[in-house]
């Protein structure tokens, strides 16, 4: 049976992936798919833990379930979003959006 | 009685109502609403005079002082409130008479004077003012309610001083003249407040009770630098009452303040405001003569100085609003001498009575001569003797009417100074012999400048004029008349039945040697007068070149003004203003101007790490959860 252990070294993998992705893209839709990947290290994190630890319960699972539906909802919302910068700013680049800049 | 606070309304209202709509009203309506509310005040003020001195104003043998109104206005502590009221004694009755009655020539009078000027409406708006606060000055039930309306008084006169505000020298001169007063007025000011700390009080009725009794008890004999607490005191309120009153040496704004319209100089600076120094003192005469004796001595020293300083300047000025200025000035000082040598109940109290009585008159014929001499400036468009000459033949009601008044200050009977310069100098005469052998060499000199002046303007001088000089229309011939009727009758008033010094009537009598004495001083010095300028002659300027340097000396006002600017240029700016003002700008400004510096500066290199960008927000959040997580492991 594969170690725990190595669950968690392939989301921490993920986590710090996802981490530099979203400090160092500039492009929105990169930055999100980043965010997607710091997401989805964390429920690898729960169904792990759940599996190793809680065999009996599912909690963890429902956790995973639930962050799975969370997530599709939020890429929907912040693909729209983007969409919308995109028609008001010509560009998808986080650094050019800085209209609410005071 | 409680009407009389209309008095003080109906010139606040119109004040008001002037001051905010005035603008958009024809100028002629809002000058006929001015005036027609001034009349209204000094019908009501003959009806208060009345109802006071004949029906409800005397008991058994005294005059009672009656408070219709009088309402906590501000409210400190127990013992610190302020007032307001209107009270009600026979001078304050008597200076609402005499206030009302000029205001409202002025107004008449103004109507004429100051047609087609621009800012008619400005004009009457701040008359009302003037008179309100004038009118509210004198019924004062307590002596801050008295500096609330002194400074409304102050300031009104400033800006009716700087009416001409486009012309460079009248602004100069309102300046100056609120300068001047100010500065005496915080002499007031700190005077009132040592006087109130100790007698906890402001009222005048308390304070003059039962011979001041309370005044004296309360300071009980502090000192301060040698002299008597409570004299430092009263002497510092008379300081107030000087700068108003322009004594000597806080005249000097007087003479510059005739830059003012002619009406505002016959209201303000000859009958009414600058008066209220007396007033001041007469109120809280009692005072003054049981707790500070000394202080009223030296009244009476400086009255009679300055009375004869500013008789001596007049006779040398060409400039005839100049010479009245000063022959204001003297005047003033005359009463101020005979409160000064004044003493206190019954026919000792003479120089009290003489004192307002001379005030009341006073008042009648020097806003006559000043209307008289604005008709004049009306007719030849200039305030200097050598453009007028010969003016009787043109002006014959302003020349009557000026030759009454002259008449009247000069003190030849039966005009009405005859009778209250009499009385001052029988006060003298019978207290302080000095000071009746000054104030009699300057009625001589009062008479003599008066009577240069009335020959220079209408007889001898200038004959040939390019446009003819006319008389001028009624609203301005009609106050001269009136004036001149109260310049020869008042004077038959038996004052010492009205005023004294205790509230009881007493009996007045001419004291033959006194007056036939001043008689003699003033027919001396008319006919010295009319040797000397009703016909063109070179006895003038012989005199002149004899007594060059008292003559030069007079020219210039004995230099006085220079004295004054030296003072505050040269010593005052450069020794106190400048080290303050560095003080102020480097140390007080500069201790406030680097700690804004430094807030600014540390602000704008925090500001960078506000940027916005959601990704170094993140990345400080990652740097510092991993920080705190090293932490943790290390150290738990």
């Amino acid at each position: 049976m594969i170690k725990l252990e190595y669950y968690l070294i392939v989301s921490t993998l993920m986590f710090f992936i996802g981490i530099f992705g979203f400090i160092t893209r500039k492009s929105m839709i990169a930055i999100l798919i980043s965010l997607e990947l710091v997401l989805n290290a964390v429920e690898i994190n729960f169904a792990a833990f759940n599996r190793y630890l809680f065999p009996e319960q599912m909690e963890g699972m429902f956790f995973t379930i639930f962050g799975i539906a969370i997530t599709a909802a939020e890429t929907a919302v912040a693909l729209a979003i983007i969409i919308n910068a995109y028609r008001l700013i010509g560009d998808i680049n986080i650094n050019d959006a800085t209209k609410m800049k005071g | 009685m409680e009407y009389s606070i209309l008095i003080l309304i109906t010139p606040l209202f119109l004040f008001l109502f002037l001051g905010l709509v005035g603008g958009k009203l024809r100028p002629n309506i809002a000058g006929i609403i001015g005036t027609l509310g001034m009349g209204f005040c000094a019908v009501l003020a003959y009806s208060v005079a009345y109802q006071y001195f004949f029906v409800i104003g005397k008991t058994a043998d005294s005059w009672q002082s009656i408070m219709p109104i009088n309402f906590e206005w501000l409210r400190f502590t127990e013992l610190l409130h302020i007032d307001l009221g209107i009270l009600l004694d026979p001078i304050s009755v008597m200076m609402l008479v005499v206030i009302t009655t000029v205001s409202f020539m002025v107004h008449i009078y103004s109507l004429g004077y100051m047609h087609g000027e621009v800012g008619f409406q400005r004009y009457y708006a701040l008359l009302s003012l003037f008179s309100f606060s004038m009118l509210g000055l004198v019924v004062a039930t307590n002596i801050f309610q008295m500096y609330i309306f002194w400074e409304l008084v102050g300031v009104s006169s400033y800006s009716l001083i700087g009416f001409y505000y486009q012309k460079p020298s009248a602004v100069l001169a309102s300046k100056k003249a609120f300068i001047v007063t100010r500065f005496a007025d915080l002499g007031f000011l700190v005077g009132i407040l040592i006087l109130s700390y100790y007698t906890k009080t402001f009222d005048f009725a308390t304070l003059t009770a039962n011979n001041a009794e309370l005044v004296i008890s309360s300071f009980a004999g502090g000192t301060f630098m040698g002299m008597s607490l409570v004299s430092v005191a009263l002497a510092l309120i008379f300081m107030g009452g000087a700068g108003k009153s322009a004594m000597f040496p806080l005249h000097i704004w007087l003479p510059d303040a005739m830059e003012g319209p002619t009406p505002v100089s016959a209201l303000i600076h000859a009958a009414t405001m600058v008066v209220a120094g007396v007033f001041l003192v007469a109120r809280l005469f009692p005072v003054y003569f049981f707790a500070a004796p000394d202080v009223l001595t030296m009244i009476a020293y400086i009255g009679a100085f300055t009375a004869l300083f500013a008789a001596v300047i007049a006779i040398t000025q060409t400039d005839i609003k100049r010479v009245l200025a000063f022959s204001t000035i003297s005047q003033i000082a005359y009463m101020m001498a005979a409160l000064g040598v004044s003493k206190y109940g019954d026919h000792d109290g003479l120089g009290y009575m003489a004192s307002m009585f001379h005030l009341f008159t006073h008042a009648f014929f020097k806003a006559l001569l000043f209307l008289g001499a604005g008709s004049v400036i009306h007719a030849v468009h200039s305030n200097e003797m050598k453009d007028m000459g010969n003016l009787h033949k043109y002006m014959k009601i302003t020349s009557i009417t000026f030759l009454i008044a002259c008449l009247a200050i000069a003190g030849i009977p039966p005009f009405s100074g005859f009778f209250s310069k009499d009385e001052i100098l029988a006060a003298a005469f019978h207290n302080q012999p000095i000071i009746f052998w000054t104030l009699w060499i300057v009625a001589g000199l009062t008479a003599f400048y008066m009577f240069r002046l009335y020959f220079g303007i209408f007889f001898n001088g200038k004959r040939d004029y390019e446009h003819k000089p006319h008389e001028s229309g009624l609203p301005m011939a009609i106050p001269l008349m009136i004036l001149a009727v109260f310049s020869v009758f008042t004077g038959l008033i038996p004052f010492s039945e009205f005023i004294s010094s205790d509230n009881k009537p007493f009996e007045m009598h001419i004291d033959m040697v006194v007056a036939s004495l001043s008689v003699v001083a003033a027919i001396v010095g008319i006919v010295v007068a009319y040797t000397m300028y009703f016909k063109d002659s070179n006895k003038p300027a012989a005199v002149a070149a004899r007594l060059k340097g008292l003559y030069t000396a007079s020219l210039n006002k004995f230099y006085l003004d220079e004295v004054w600017m030296f003072i505050t240029k040269k010593v005052i700016f450069n020794c106190v203003s400048r080290p303050i003002a560095w003080f102020d700008r480097h140390v007080i400004d500069g201790t406030m101007d680097n700690i804004a510096n430094v807030t600014q500066k540390a602000s704008h290199r925090v500001r960078g790490l506000q940027s916005g960008q959601m990704q170094r927000y993140v990345a400080f959040l990652v740097a510092g959860t991993i920080l705190i997580a090293i932490l943790v492991l290390i150290f738990v």
